[in-house]
């Protein structure tokens, strides 16, 4: 297969090919031999050549099973991770020894230790240039070799992921304490599974190793989810989850076999080893897209999305919405960086695919009426933007321009981490109403703010935020994005990527009907039910969390150069750039000037507010109802609700969203008939396409049920058949 | 500094003389006396001496919005060139920075709005929001193309980059940006045929009754914040569409105020002769705006 014309070099990872062999193996006991240290320089910005790993401390080496496993360790940071990652997997096991409610207390303990730890490792190694190794483990013949390297990838995406696991082990005993709630055993144990697996899955090198980390990741995500046996809704999301999550390894699987197919070993490729050219690689990328793309959320395939998110308690939602995501995006950047070469339409269907997402997915959360469903579809939003940024630096690397690569993969890069810290804040927030309202349904809650002050201000935050509104941290993300179109708008002769900006205007402009919507309706008002009047404040330990996330988000958005400073080694060892071309570049946002305009806004606000107090001190204040227009009877449930708010932005849309009512109908016989109202968002591509289409493959497939009917006797017939079948086939 | 001295004042004390401006246009075709142009001054410091009456209903969000959405428009409004003057504050990426200022100040409001748990308040937010999230694409379009011609990402240099030279070479397109900008500036500040200015208990209308129930300094904080609004989205239609420039800059500043004046009396004529146009229409005529813009943009693409 060759792409004689427009296929343009990729520069993605060149500097890799220098130092991306195994350079030596390890002393002279056999043992020890397959042990390979390797110095990971992947960063020119900071890797001082010489600088190679501490010194070997301790040496372990263990037998099980003929599987000969020889470990170095070295108190360095990648072996933090490491151990944190193992501690966080072996957190939930004094629940079984030691009883659900000490054990739960014992597990946050453990993880937000290990969390602790690890978020010091990452640190470290991103702004100390603490030296990292690759840590292996020979697996069984076939499989290669299982390593683990931390790169400035992996780093990219496990800063986030400390601080968000460190702030639902926080919030987890609270939220479901083991004394009052079912499950808190299994909920614990899979947490820091699930933890510990997203952990690996960002660190392993080995396809096979990744699978594995991957389906634990997966699997310990669907015992989470229903944690709550007792709903069957959750139950139907959980199975819908199962399948589309098998659905995608499937196609990892294929994509890992392919891979060994091509370079005879499961382990990664080195980066930009494979040629284009090389058999498959249009597969591998197609199966990568399928399967990493189905576990991002990526329109058409995040079917399963919106119910598993709203399913799950709300501690696991956050960490599903703000980490597992953003697995399936660190697993399709991984892909792309083994080729040398992209075809020109990978850029463009990430492009396409991302800005579809980001639009479709924002207007089905326009439409949601469940808390929870809100903001699993905004995630689905998220993904598209951030793959949108992803899309436009391969359209750029096709193009040859490096601003759009370097804004496009920073501003994808900084809404990766943005979009941790404040989809998991809203997800704890939501955690909280739902604690002390006892209801996700938006149109029953109201006046939320009066009865818990502290969550509100901090859900506002949180809002504003995923909003991209200045001075919190979801602008910068979006200004590199919005910079990165434009400037393609000005330079290029035909500049298709810059419709990106407007594209980017219209998702901002739904996301902030959604979000008034979400604070609005829920928040302020009146009560628009008994279940609504009945919330109260969390307690502490559930409101630290989101004040931690708050907190980051107020931070990186007062300081985003904290932000660049933390995504810029990814973008210029994922560009193949110099940190130089990055610094001359990337000022084309200028980050000074932005501050000082956030600043301004800060002090010009906190000014007429400390005015507008001080003159509400000296004039009488009245308090009185609200003026309804002359109308004195009026009730909480006149109230304009979520569903209206959002009506007039649903009807426009109904490309990707629209609304089923069943209205009531009132004629009786000689006085009106009872009557019922029931509202819908019914989504389009789920709908119209998906659910037909299930449809009728279960139609299709319900012939072969005939073959399968549970006589034992004949099952070892298919068997022996089979066989022979291969036998015949191979020896032909 | 001059320059910036003079832009602050503009900024602070011309504003609600356009909207008496407006109303004294809309008084002659009328054929009214019409209030005094100084009228709105004359009610903001009213406003400022008088007490508040607070809904049982607000918590502390109602108190914070019209202080949040005036602080954010009077930072925009540094963000925004006057005339042939570069702006206080310029970067490059200003331009994003402006549109987002903007959505700040709308959320705020409409937040406050559906603080007071009145039906009424909830519907206008409602309205507001939703329209300008078809005005925003529109005003991308129009950056770009603005962008493309100046080759600049600051929105002091694009603005002032539009010259009477600029129109003779790219006429067409700048002519569609124009009239796409006009319905831009007509749709954020509420006018006609948007949205009434003047009725404040019907259902057609839209900002009017998201601040019904603020009173006292607050309720001034919203009608200078509104009057800031149009006066800074007034200086962008006014530097693309009245690019003219003498050299001198006491004169320039002349030219910019007696042509916000202009702008004005060119709102109040529309409002006077055109009538409000119905709900589901409006988000028509918004995408209408928006293929205008993106019809400029691939004009210049020659």
């Amino acid at each position: 297969m060759s792409f004689p014309k427009g296929v343009i070099g990729n520069p993605v990872f060149q500097l890799f090919q220098k130092t991306g062999s195994p350079i030596e193996s390890f002393g002279d006991d056999p043992l020890f031999a397959r042990a390979h240290r390797r110095p990971l320089n992947a960063d020119p910005f900071r890797y001082k050549p010489g600088v190679t790993s501490r010194q070997v401390k301790r040496r372990v080496a263990v037998a099980i099973n003929n599987c000969e496993i020889s470990v170095d360790i070295s108190f360095d940071s990648t072996y933090l991770i490491l151990a944190s990652a193992f501690i966080m997997a072996v957190s939930g096991v004094p629940c079984i020894l030691a009883g659900a409610v000490a054990g739960q207390r014992i597990a946050m303990l453990l993880t937000m230790l290990a969390s602790i730890a690890g978020e010091y490792a990452a640190v470290s190694i991103l702004f100390f240039n603490a030296s990292t190794t690759a840590y292996s483990v020979e697996l069984p013949q076939p499989f290669g070799e299982a390593a683990f390297t931390v790169d400035n990838l992996s780093l990219l995406f496990l800063l986030p992921l400390y601080l968000v696991v460190f702030c639902a082990a926080i919030y987890s005993p609270a939220y479901w304490p083991a004394r009052k709630k079912r499950g808190a055993t299994r909920l614990t144990i899979f947490t820091g599974l699930f933890a510990a697996s997203m952990i690996a899955v960002t660190i392993a090198r080995n396809g096979v190793l990744f699978l594995m980390a991957w389906e634990v990741m997966a699997i310990s995500a669907y015992f989470l989810l229903t944690a709550d046996q007792q709903n069957q809704e959750t139950e139907r999301s959980g199975r819908v989850y199962l399948i589309a999550t098998h659905f995608g390894t499937m196609a990892l699987l294929i994509m890992f076999a392919l891979l060994c197919a091509i370079t005879g070993t499961f382990d990664f490729p080195p980066r930009c080893s494979l040629a284009l050219a090389s058999p498959y690689s249009t597969a591998i990328i197609l199966a990568a897209l399928f399967g990493f793309g189905g576990k991002a959320g990526l329109m058409p395939m995040h079917f399963w999305l919106p119910g598993a998110h709203a399913g799950a308690p709300s501690h696991i939602s956050a960490m599903m919405s703000g980490l597992m995501l953003k697995m399936g995006i660190y697993g399709i950047l991984r892909v792309l960086t083994f080729f040398n070469l992209l075809p020109p339409w990978v850029g463009w269907t990430f492009l396409i695919l991302g800005a579809w997402s980001a639009v479709g997915g924002i207007a089905v959360a326009a439409a949601q009426r469940d808390l929870k469903r809100l903001l699993a579809c905004s995630s689905i939003e998220n993904v598209g933007i951030i793959f949108t940024g992803i899309g436009m630096s391969l359209v750029g690397m096709q193009i040859h321009s490096q601003l759009l690569i370097i804004c496009g993969l920073t501003g994808a890069f900084i809404h990766v981490i943005n979009h941790s810290l404040f989809k998991s804040l809203l997800f704890m927030g939501s955690g909280v109403i739902i604690h002390g309202a006892g209801t996700r349904e938006i149109d029953l809650l109201g006046g939320v703010a009066r009865r818990m002050p502290v969550a509100s201000a901090l859900f506002l935050a949180g809002t504003i935020a995923i909003c991209g509104f200045p001075p919190l941290n979801g602008f910068i993300g979006e200004l590199y994005l919005y910079a990165g179109a434009i400037q393609d708008g000005i330079s290029n002769p035909l500049p298709l990527t810059a419709v990106v900006a407007p594209l980017l205007a219209l998702v901002g402009g739904v996301a902030a009907i959604t979000f008034v919507k979400l604070y609005g309706i829920v928040f302020l008002g009146q009560p628009r039910s008994d279940r609504g009047a009945g919330s109260h404040e969390a307690p502490l330990q559930m409101t630290v969390p989101i004040m931690i996330l708050a907190f980051a988000c107020l931070f990186f958005g007062l300081y985003p150069v904290a932000l660049v400073r933390l995504v810029s080694p990814a973008v210029i060892s994922t560009a193949a750039l110099s940190a130089e071309t990055f610094d001359m570049v990337s000022s084309v946002v200028p980050l000074a000037p932005v501050m000082l305009a956030n600043g301004l806004l800060i002090l010009l606000g906190l000014f007429t507010g400390y005015l507008y107090l001080l003159k509400l001190k000296k004039e009488p204040c009245e308090k009185n109802s609200t003026w309804g227009c002359g109308y004195p009877a009026r009730t909480p449930r006149m109230q304009y609700t979520g569903t209206s708010f959002s009506g007039l932005i649903v009807s426009q849309l109904g490309t990707f969203v629209s609304s089923s009512k069943v209205s009531p109908d009132m004629h009786g016989d000689l006085l009106p008939a009872k009557a019922s109202f029931a509202y819908e968002a019914t989504e389009t591509v789920l709908n119209q396409i998906l659910t037909p289409l299930f449809r009728w493959t279960g139609w299709g497939f319900s012939y072969l049920r005939r073959i399968q009917h549970g006589q034992l006797q004949v099952y070892i017939l298919y068997i022996i058949a089979t066989l022979f079948t291969l036998m015949l086939w191979r020896g032909r | 500094m001059t320059d910036t001295i003079i832009h602050l004042l503009a900024v602070i004390i011309v504003p609600p003389l356009l909207m008496g401006v407006i109303v004294k246009t809309k008084a002659a075709f009328a054929g009214r006396a019409g209030a005094p142009c100084f009228q709105l001054y004359y009610d903001l410091f009213k406003l400022m001496r008088k007490g508040t009456v607070f809904s049982e209903t607000t918590t502390w969000v109602f108190r914070a919005g019209p202080v949040v959405t005036l602080a954010a428009v009077l930072v925009a409004s540094l963000l925004v060139p006057l005339g042939r003057h570069a702006a206080p504050i310029s970067f490059s990426g200003d331009l994003v920075f402006f549109v987002y200022l903007l959505g700040l100040a709308r959320f705020f409001t409409a937040i406050a709005a559906l603080d007071t748990g009145s039906s009424f308040e909830g519907m206008g937010a409602a309205r507001e929001v939703t329209f300008s999230c078809f005005a925003e694409p529109a005003l991308f379009f129009a950056f770009i193309t603005l962008a493309r011609l100046s080759n600049s990402l600051t929105l002091s240099r694009i603005l002032t980059h539009v010259t009477p030279d600029v129109w003779l070479a790219a006429g067409a397109s700048m002519l569609l940006l124009v009239g796409a900008i006009f319905i831009i500036l007509l749709a954020e500040n509420c006018r006609i045929p948007f949205d009434d200015p003047n009725t404040h208990l019907e259902l057609t209308m839209i900002h009017e009754v998201m601040v019904l129930d603020h009173s006292g300094p607050a309720f001034a904080m919203i009608l200078y914040g509104a009057a800031v609004k149009l006066f800074v989205l007034g200086a962008l239609f006014v530097n693309i569409a009245f690019p003219f420039s003498t050299g001198n800059s006491i004169l320039d500043w002349g030219i910019f105020i007696a042509a916000m004046l202009g702008l004005a009396v060119a709102i109040g004529v529309v409002e006077s002769v055109m009538a409000r146009i119905r709900i589901v229409r409006i988000p028509q005529l918004l995408v209408g705006a928006t293929i205008l813009s993106a019809f400029a943009m691939l004009l210049m693409l020659r």
